[in-house]
């Protein structure tokens, strides 16, 4: 039997997932963006230094992550250093959208994948509360709370406005928290719509407009430094960062990781499904100096999920990452017929139709020295840990720890469990930890260094004759973005973003071998295939984005989601 | 931008790198550069954002959203909407982009926080390709869109003056 979801919702962007299903788990898949970008082709001929302004349109989600890898790909290019202020500032801009990014993904994204938000209404908010401050000491785990949002959801159903929890699976049999748990869900699902808008603060002061931050330039940031004028990053602003930084800390240690770490422990199940592609990629990030050659945060590959293996990427100019990438177009409707690297990249479209065993996605399909690889945040924190980073292993061993107590699994599970659908959400959460903690970090770095006396926020770019490359990556909160830039003579010749969910949902590559997504839903239960819950868990888990991005408003009514079971 | 929302609020919408898609956005720029109002309200180019939008839009006395639609009308059809249809335009919608203004109405819902009124100016567009241009036949409705809102704006008690004719 085979069932197609079409397309995959609360994501960005138009995906579609085919999978065989037989004896009620998933024997073949298949993912499809549905949507051709092209926008680099925008690019060439530009000013590299405008490039970053355009690259931020590429999607509604990521708009600083691409401002950030556009500005250090032309910065690679011409091997120009950036003053340490315009790094810890840049650091901390994407640290925080990342903290934002990650709350909003999994409590208003894809926690009604897990969550019964109508089960909600028949707890007891008495014994809900409880249950949450065995979890935790988070000061906002009271009856009283508990009880007011289970009134205001009540209202809610009876106003038939439900529809705002995204078209989720009421009352499915893969749903299995009791009522309790799902009030709690609801209550934090509440609560991270107050606190992901600390981070956004964060955004908006550093990058002096939301949401597209106006601060960057080829060189460092715009952002002058003077505590004695209004219109620079005055004291007060700083103070402004340091407050946010300090509200969401709670919120993120005692709320979202307990959360991911009680909902995992109850779907321990799902430790079990979802692995796929255990290739792990993620590159360093948070640089230290001024030429990118030391990182607050390890990135590197892993092999076949022995975090033994672990090979690190050392630095802005490494050649390993940049040696590695290429990207096939055998399954994509484009007109390549090898793989080619970034640099040499094109963007020619060429459609077919969807063919099982011929072309049938608009993303191409990258691979790190001729393998596929996983990218986002489990790649992220698997190699992090590899790398020794102790925030890293301190909170995956806190995470990993409570989930065994709550599953009563007389000690914690095992680092190998987090090769699961459930292991990303959960690190995820952890990842979400270690950036808070790192902005904590950058805050200090910035305020340790201005009081040094170094007020330098800008390097001026100059551009040579004759032809110059560069690659600019940035560990996104979705993974691995890369954008490839080649100058000639002051312009773009050619630009291409090899963007996470590129690496992730990519179709069968130029060995026929699947990719990330495709290969995580292989073997995925499917208890109700008109319902296909458990392919959206897995696929949601990676939090997809292919956005880059279409924004209209559709009036002409049509049908929510179609799943077609043939 | 939090600390505003006593302003009405002009919310120019849409992906500038797509053409037409962006319509919502030139709109919101000529506006801007073109008009003076008074009260003061403010004009935001939120291009393709969603949740990162929340602080600004919620506690609006009213919202004026500029965007492409798609109502199946020919491209440069212009199409205003006010009151309770203009929320039930963005819930219907499954535009490739899901997380846009109809999920952060449903937030801001939970949160007490919706903008009182909402009305959205739109146009149908013709290309959606890889363009920072409009087409032109989408281009020579703008004046007409600005029209709208600055009507829109007259209803509410704002006056627009125009300070600086069209580039």
């Amino acid at each position: 039997m085979r069932i197609t979801v079409d397309p995959i919702t609360r994501i960005e962007g138009h995906l579609r997932v085919d999978c065989e299903v037989e004896d009620g788990a998933v024997t073949n898949a298949w993912a499809s963006g549905q949507m051709w970008r092209g926008i680099e082709l925008i690019l060439q001929g530009r000013d590299p230094r405008d490039a970053w302004v355009f690259a931020q349109r590429i999607c509604g989600v990521c708009t600083t992550v691409h401002a950030i890898a556009s500005v250090r790909s032309v910065e690679n290019a011409l091997d120009l250093e950036v003053p340490l202020n315009a790094q810890f500032i840049r650091n901390m801009i994407v640290g925080a959208h990342a903290v934002h990014d990650h709350i909003v993904h999994f409590y208003q994204l894809s926690a009604v994948d897990w969550v019964d938000i109508v089960s909600a209404l028949q707890a007891d908010p008495e014994r809900a509360s409880r249950l949450a401050q065995g979890l935790s000491d988070w000061h906002r785990n009271g009856v009283g709370e508990f009880r007011a949002v289970q009134q205001k959801l009540q209202a809610f159903v009876d106003s038939g406005q439900l529809g705002i929890f995204g078209s989720g699976y009421w009352g499915h049999p893969a749903m299995v928290l009791e009522p309790e748990v799902n009030l709690l869900a609801v209550v934090h699902y509440m609560q991270a719509l107050e606190y992901q808008r600390r981070a956004n603060d964060i955004v908006a002061v550093l990058g002096t407009k939301t949401p597209h931050i106006q601060n960057l330039a080829v060189g460092g940031v715009a952002n002058p430094i003077n505590f004695d004028s209004q219109s620079t990053l005055t004291l007060e602003r700083l103070m402004m960062v340091r407050r946010a930084i300090d509200d969401i800390g709670a919120f993120v240690k005692q709320v979202y990781l307990p959360d991911v770490a009680a909902i995992g422990a109850m779907y321990a199940d799902w430790t079990g499904y979802g692995a796929g592609i255990t290739n792990y990629l993620c590159v360093p990030d948070m640089p230290l100096d001024t030429r990118g050659t030391e990182f607050a945060l390890p990135g590197g590959f892993i092999e076949n999920g022995d975090v033994g293996t672990f090979r690190a990427i050392s630095g802005y100019h490494d050649a390993y990452f940049q040696d590695g990438v290429k990207e096939s177009t055998k399954h994509a409707w484009y007109t390549d017929d090898r793989p080619l690297h970034p640099y040499e990249g094109k963007t020619e479209p060429n459609y077919t139709d969807f063919q099982d065993d011929g072309k049938y996605s608009w993303v191409k399909a990258p691979t790190f020295y001729d393998k596929r690889a996983q990218v986002g945040p489990l790649a992220n924190v698997l190699c992090m840990y590899a790398a020794g980073h102790e925030p890293t292993q301190r909170y995956t061993d806190m995470a990993l720890q409570m989930v065994g107590s709550i599953a009563d699994l007389g000690g914690p599970l095992p680092v190998d469990a987090l090769h699961s659908t459930i292991g990303r959400h959960a690190a995820r959460a952890v990842r979400c930890a270690v950036l808070h903690d790192e902005l904590d970090g950058q805050w200090n770095r910035l305020m340790e260094n201005i009081g040094s006396g170094d007020t330098d926020t800008f390097n001026r770019p100059v551009f040579p004759e004759g032809e110059v490359s560069g690659v600019g990556f940035h560990e996104a909160p979705r993974g691995v973005l890369s954008h490839w830039t080649v100058i000639r003579d002051g312009k773009i010749a050619n630009y291409q973003a090899v963007v996470p969910t590129t690496w992730n949902a990519g179709p069968r590559d130029d060995n026929d071998e699947i990719g990330p997504y495709e290969a995580s839903l292989l073997d995925n239960p499917v208890a109700d295939p008109e319902l296909p819950l458990e392919v959206i868990r897995t696929v949601h888990s990676f939090d997809p984005c292919l956005a880059c991005a279409i924004h209209m408003v559709d009036t002409e009514e049509r049908e929510l989601v179609r799943v077609k079971v043939s | 931008l939090s600390g505003a929302a006593d302003r009405i609020l002009v919310l120019g919408l849409g992906n500038i790198l797509l053409g037409d898609e962006g319509v919502g956005v030139r709109v919101a720029e000529a506006l801007q550069a073109e008009y003076a109002f008074d009260p003061d309200i403010d004009i935001v180019d939120g291009g393709t954002s969603g949740m990162d939008m929340l602080d600004i839009v919620a506690d609006r006395p009213h919202v004026i959203v500029v965007d492409a639609v798609n109502t199946g009308d020919p491209p440069g059809t212009l199409v205003t909407l006010t009151g309770e249809a203009a929320p039930a335009f963005f819930r219907n919608r499954i535009s490739p982009h899901q997380l846009g203004l109809s999920d952060l109405l449903g937030a801001l819902a939970l949160m007490d926080r919706r903008p009182k009124g909402l009305t959205l100016v739109g146009c149908v567009p013709e290309s959606l390709d890889t363009n920072l241009e409009l087409t032109p036949r989408v281009a020579a409705q703008v004046p007409e869109m600005l029209e709208m809102v600055v009507d829109a704006l007259k209803g509410l008690g704002v006056r627009a003056t125009r300070t600086s004719a069209a580039a």
